[in-house]
C-alpha cells in the first residue's frame, strides 16, 4: 500500500511504472483478421460487468464501437419474476440507481421488484450502544434492496435492445489471455488477445475484467494483490416475518461472532445476511427450521451479552451526551421477529477481503470484485462495482470524443486514480469496522460503544457518512 | 544549394537582392521556368518569390490550356494584389518550405514517435488540446451530427505528420485524413504503427512529399483523372509544431490556400518568438528539462502570432481566433492560457470569394471552382 500511494502522490515516477507494468508474453500471431478485432471486450457477465457493457452500448461518443460481453453461464431471462425471494441480495445506492437508470435497466427492475428502505438502525450485542441513518422527514429512500437476479435479468433485457455492435457470448469460458507486447516491432499483434474454450482467439483493443474476486485476468496479468480471509462465513436465507409490518427499515446488530442483518424484501419477508465464524455457519446449515428461526430471533433480541461495567459507563455516557446535544440520537426500534424461513435453501460463503494494488495495466481495466472485494457489513460490494462502471464508462467516453486509442493509458490511469481514491477509505473502514466488532474485550466494547452512541449524536457526521456511502 | 537560412528582420532587403541575382542565374538555365504574363504584377510577383518554389505551378500552367492557366494567374494576381506589392516580413525565400538539416534531425528521431514517455512526450500530451481545438472548431462549420464520429463526411490534410501523432486521433473521429512529411522514414513509421488497426486504414492514409508537391500535383491530377486529393479539396488543414521548422512561410501559406476548399479551415499551432519563448521554449525545454531533443527549435524561426496572422491574411485567410497553449513539465500536460507568449495555437478560414457571408458552410459553395 505505501508504496502504491507514493505513486499516486508523485506522477513523475508514472513513466517508470508504466514500463514497469509492460508486457508478460506475447505470441507473434499473423495479420489481425479485421472482423475479430474488437474495441472492446468485457470478461464476466455478472451483475457489474454486464451494467460495464450495457453502459458502454449505451453511450453517444462510443456510437459504432464494436463491444463484446463474454459470459461463461448461459442467458438469464425472466419472463415472469417467480414468486419465491431469491437469496441473494444487494443494497443499491442511489448512486448505483443512477447509474442503472441510465442504462435503462432500473425501469426493468422497478417493474420486477425492488425494496427501498429509509432508515437502516445498526446496534451492538455487548452494549446498548446504537446508530441509526435515515434521511430528514423519511420521505426520502436511502438506498433499495433487490435480488441479484433481477439486476443482471433487467440489464440483460437491456442489452438484447442494443444494436448489433454490442454483443454478448454465452457459454463461453476464456481459457487465454495474451497480453500485448510492449516495444511494438513489426509484426507484433498490438491487441489483447482473448482465447476461448471453442478455441476461437479473439482481439480487443481493450480488455476490462469483470470476473469476479478470483479474477483470472488479474491473477494471469500477476497483478499483486492484498487480501486475505476473514475467519468468517455468510448465511444467507430468505425469512418470513411474524406478521405484516411496512418493512422499510435494515436492521444489523454487532455480535461477536459477527454482524447479522435483515434486510426488508417485502411487507411479509426480508433477506438474512449472517456472518459468522465458520463452524457456527455449518451448525446453523443443518439446524431444523424451527430451531434456525429462534437463533435468528435471539440474536437479534438477546441481551446476554451485556456487562453491567459496560451498561453503566454507557448509561453515564449517553447522559452526558444527551445534556450536551439534546434533541439529537432517535429512539431504539426492535426488529421484526421471524416465524419461518423461504422454500430456498440456506446457503453460505466464506468471506474475505480483497484489493487489487493495480486496477490496471496496458490495454486492460479491472472492475468490481476483480478489482476489490469487501465484506458485506456494509452492503457496499454491489456499489463499489457500479461506481467502478460510471466512473470508467464516462472516461472511455471522453477519449472516444478526444480520438484516442481506448486502450491507451493516460485515461485508465486516471480511472485507477480517481477509484482508487474512493474505494481504499471505504474498503479500510469496512474492514476496520469488522476488526472492531469482532471482540468481546472490554476496553473495545467502551471504545465502540462511545464511538458509535458520540457519532450518533452528530446529524452532520451521519450525513457525511450517508453521502459517502450513497456515491 | 544556395538555400541557406538567413536571419528574417534585418537582412530581409539583403537576402531579396541576393535571391533575386540567384534567381536570374537559374532563369537563364531554365528559360521555361517562368511565362511572360499579362499582368505585370504578377511578372514582379513572381520575381521576388523563388522561382523554383512556384515552378511546379508554372510549368503546369504553361503546359495546360489558356483556361486553367489564366486561372492560376488571375487567383494569383488576386492574391498578390490583396496583399500589396510590398512583402511582409516574411522568412527568407528558399526553395522549398522544406529546410535539409531539419529533415535530417528528425530522420534520426523517426523511431521515437510512438513511445509515449520518450522523445515526444510532449506532443503527445499536446493531443489533448490540439484535438479538441481541431475537432470543436470544424463542429461548429458542421451542420450534420454523427454520434460517435463528429469529423465523419471530412477531409483534413495533415502536413508535417511525423508519426502520425495527430493525424490517427482525427482519424479516429471519422474524418478522411492525409498525413504529408518529407521525411521518409517517419512515414514509414507512421504506415506501421497504422497497419494493424484495420478500420484505421480506411480513414487514414500517409505520403511521403512536401506540401508543394501535393499542391503542385494538384492541377496534373485534374486533368488526368478525378484525382482523390485534388486542388481546393480539403475541408480543414492542420499544421501543428510545423510552421516553426519551414523555411519558406509564404509558399507554405499559399499552398495551403490552393489545396483547401473556400471557407476551409486551416489549423496552426506553433511558438511565439518572445525573450520569454526563448527562456522557456529553448533554454528550459531542450537544455535543463529535455522535454525535448536538444537543438529541435530555432529561435529565429519562432513567428509571433501578429506576424503570422498578417502573412495568412496576405495570403486569403481570415484569422478566427488565436489562443495561448502551456505546458507544465511536472503534470506533463498542456493547457488553454490567455498569454501566446509562448505556444499558441491559431485557427483560420479561407476566404470565399463565391459565397456571400464570409464563414460559409461547404457544402453551401458550388462545386465549380474548377471553372
Amino acid at each position: 500500500f505505501a508504496s502504491r500511494m507514493g505513486y499516486l502522490l508523485y506522477k513523475h515516477i508514472s513513466a517508470v511504472n508504466i514500463i514497469k507494468r509492460g508486457c508478460v508474453c506475447a505470441e507473434n500471431r499473423g495479420v489481425s483478421d479485421k472482423k475479430e478485432v474488437y474495441d472492446v471486450i468485457i470478461s464476466g457477465g455478472g451483475m457489474v460487468g454486464s451494467a460495464m457493457a450495457c453502459s458502454l452500448g449505451m453511450d453517444p461518443n462510443l456510437t459504432g464501437k464494436r463491444i463484446l460481453l463474454l459470459e461463461a453461464g448461459h442467458k438469464k431471462v425472466m419472463e415472469k419474476v417467480p414468486d419465491a425471494y431469491s437469496i441473494r441480495v444487494s443494497s443499491i445506492s442511489p448512486g448505483s440507481a443512477t447509474l442503472l437508470s441510465g442504462i435503462g435497466a432500473w425501469e426493468h427492475i422497478t417493474k420486477m421488484r425492488c425494496k427501498p428502505y429509509k432508515r437502516m438502525q445498526v446496534w451492538d450485542a455487548c452494549s446498548d450502544a446504537l446508530i441509526t441513518f435515515d434521511k430528514e422527514d423519511l420521505l426520502d429512500e436511502m438506498a433499495y434492496i433487490v435480488e441479484n437476479d433481477i439486476i443482471v435479468a433487467a440489464i440483460t433485457k437491456q442489452l438484447d435492445t442494443l444494436p448489433d455492435n454490442v454483443q454478448v457470448k454465452y457459454r463461453s469460458k476464456v481459457v487465454k489471455y495474451t497480453w500485448p507486447v510492449f516495444h511494438r516491432t513489426a509484426d507484433a499483434v498490438p491487441w489483447v488477445q482473448v482465447t476461448l474454450a471453442s478455441g476461437q482467439t479473439l482481439q480487443t483493443k481493450l480488455l476490462i475484467g469483470a470476473d469476479g474476486p478470483n479474477s483470472m485476468v488479474r491473477q494471469e496479468l500477476g497483478i499483486p494483490t492484498v487480501k486475505w480471509n476473514y475467519d468468517q462465513s455468510a448465511v444467507v436465507a430468505v425469512l418470513r416475518l411474524s406478521e405484516p409490518t411496512e418493512n422499510n427499515v435494515a436492521w444489523q446488530r454487532f455480535l461477536p461472532t459477527g454482524p447479522i442483518a435483515m434486510l426488508p424484501l417485502s411487507d411479509t419477508e426480508s433477506s438474512l445476511v449472517w456472518s459468522t465464524s465458520p463452524e457456527l455457519a455449518e451448525e446453523l446449515l443443518e439446524l431444523e427450521e424451527e430451531s434456525f428461526v429462534d437463533a435468528v430471533n435471539s440474536a437479534f433480541w438477546n441481551n446476554e451479552n451485556h456487562s453491567d461495567l459496560i451498561e453503566t459507563a454507557s448509561s453515564l455516557f449517553r447522559g452526558a451526551l444527551s445534556t450536551m446535544t439534546p434533541s439529537a440520537g432517535s429512539p431504539r426500534q426492535l426488529p421484526p421477529s421471524v416465524a419461518g424461513i423461504g422454500p430456498k435453501s440456506r446457503v453460505m460463503f466464506p468471506l474475505g477481503m480483497g484489493h487489487a494494488s493495480e486496477y490496471i495495466r496496458q490495454r486492460v481495466a479491472l472492475i468490481g470484485d476483480a478489482a476489490h472485494r469487501v465484506h458485506p457489513l456494509a452492503g457496499q460490494g454491489a456499489n463499489l462495482g457500479f461506481g467502478d462502471v460510471a466512473c470508467l464508462t464516462q472516461l472511455l467516453s471522453q477519449a472516444a470524443f478526444d480520438g484516442k486509442d481506448l486502450g491507451a493509458i493516460q485515461h485508465l490511469l486516471e480511472y485507477e486514480t480517481e477509484r482508487q481514491r474512493h474505494n481504499l477509505p471505504m474498503m479500510a473502514a469496512i474492514d476496520l469496522m469488522k476488526r472492531l466488532y469482532s471482540t468481546n474485550a472490554a476496553f473495545v466494547v467502551l471504545l465502540r460503544t462511545f464511538g458509535l452512541q458520540a457519532t450518533n449524536m452528530l446529524p452532520a457526521l451521519k450525513e457525511q457518512i450517508m453521502a459517502y456511502a450513497s456515491k | 544549394m544556395s538555400s541557406r537560412w538567413q536571419p528574417r528582420h534585418s537582412l530581409s532587403r539583403q537576402s531579396k537582392t541576393t535571391e533575386k541575382e540567384v534567381a536570374e542565374e537559374e532563369d537563364l538555365a531554365n528559360p521555361c521556368c517562368y511565362e511572360p504574363c499579362p499582368f505585370g504584377s504578377l511578372m514582379f510577383g513572381l520575381h521576388s518569390l523563388k522561382p523554383a518554389s512556384v515552378f511546379g505551378l508554372v510549368r503546369r500552367a504553361a503546359g495546360l490550356s489558356g483556361i486553367t492557366r489564366t486561372t492560376v494567374c488571375q487567383q494569383r494576381s488576386a492574391e498578390l494584389h490583396q496583399s500589396g506589392v510590398a512583402m511582409p516580413s516574411a522568412r527568407f525565400v528558399s526553395h522549398t518550405t522544406v529546410d535539409p538539416e531539419e529533415v535530417k534531425r528528425f530522420q534520426s528521431l523517426a523511431n521515437k514517435w510512438w513511445d509515449e514517455q520518450g522523445e515526444f512526450a510532449a506532443l503527445h500530451a499536446m493531443n489533448d488540446l490540439r484535438v479538441p481545438f481541431v475537432r470543436d472548431n470544424l463542429l461548429n462549420v458542421q451542420w450534420e451530427h454523427h454520434p460517435g464520429k463528429p469529423l465523419a463526411g471530412l477531409r483534413i490534410l495533415d502536413v508535417g505528420c511525423g508519426g502520425g501523432l495527430l493525424t490517427e486521433p482525427l482519424g479516429r473521429l471519422g474524418a478522411n485524413v492525409l498525413g504529408l512529411d518529407p521525411v521518409e522514414d517517419s512515414i514509414r513509421i507512421a504506415q506501421q504503427h497504422l497497419s494493424h488497426d484495420l478500420d484505421l486504414c480506411d480513414q487514414v492514409s500517409y505520403r511521403a512529399c512536401t506540401l508543394e508537391q501535393l499542391s503542385g500535383e494538384g492541377n496534373e491530377e485534374q486533368q488526368e483523372q478525378s484525382g482523390e486529393w485534388s486542388e481546393g479539396q480539403f475541408d480543414a488543414v492542420v499544421a501543428s509544431e510545423v510552421v516553426e521548422h519551414l523555411a519558406d512561410l509564404e509558399t507554405f501559406a499559399i499552398c495551403c490556400n490552393r489545396v483547401l476548399k473556400p471557407g476551409g479551415s486551416l489549423f496552426i499551432t506553433t511558438i511565439n518568438k518572445t525573450n520569454l519563448s526563448y527562456a522557456l521554449a529553448i533554454v528550459v525545454a531542450e537544455q535543463l528539462l529535455h522535454i525535448v531533443p536538444s537543438g529541435t527549435h530555432d529561435w529565429e524561426k519562432f513567428i509571433s502570432p501578429v506576424e503570422l496572422e498578417r502573412l495568412l491574411e496576405s495570403n486569403g485567410f481570415s484569422v478566427q481566433s488565436v489562443q495561448g497553449m502551456m505546458y507544465n513539465p511536472l503534470s506533463g500536460a498542456w493547457c488553454w492560457t490567455n498569454s501566446t507568449a509562448i505556444n499558441y495555437a491559431l485557427h483560420a478560414v479561407k476566404e470565399n470569394h463565391d459565397a456571400e457571408d464570409s464563414c460559409s458552410h461547404p457544402e453551401d459553395v458550388p462545386a465549380d471552382k474548377h471553372s
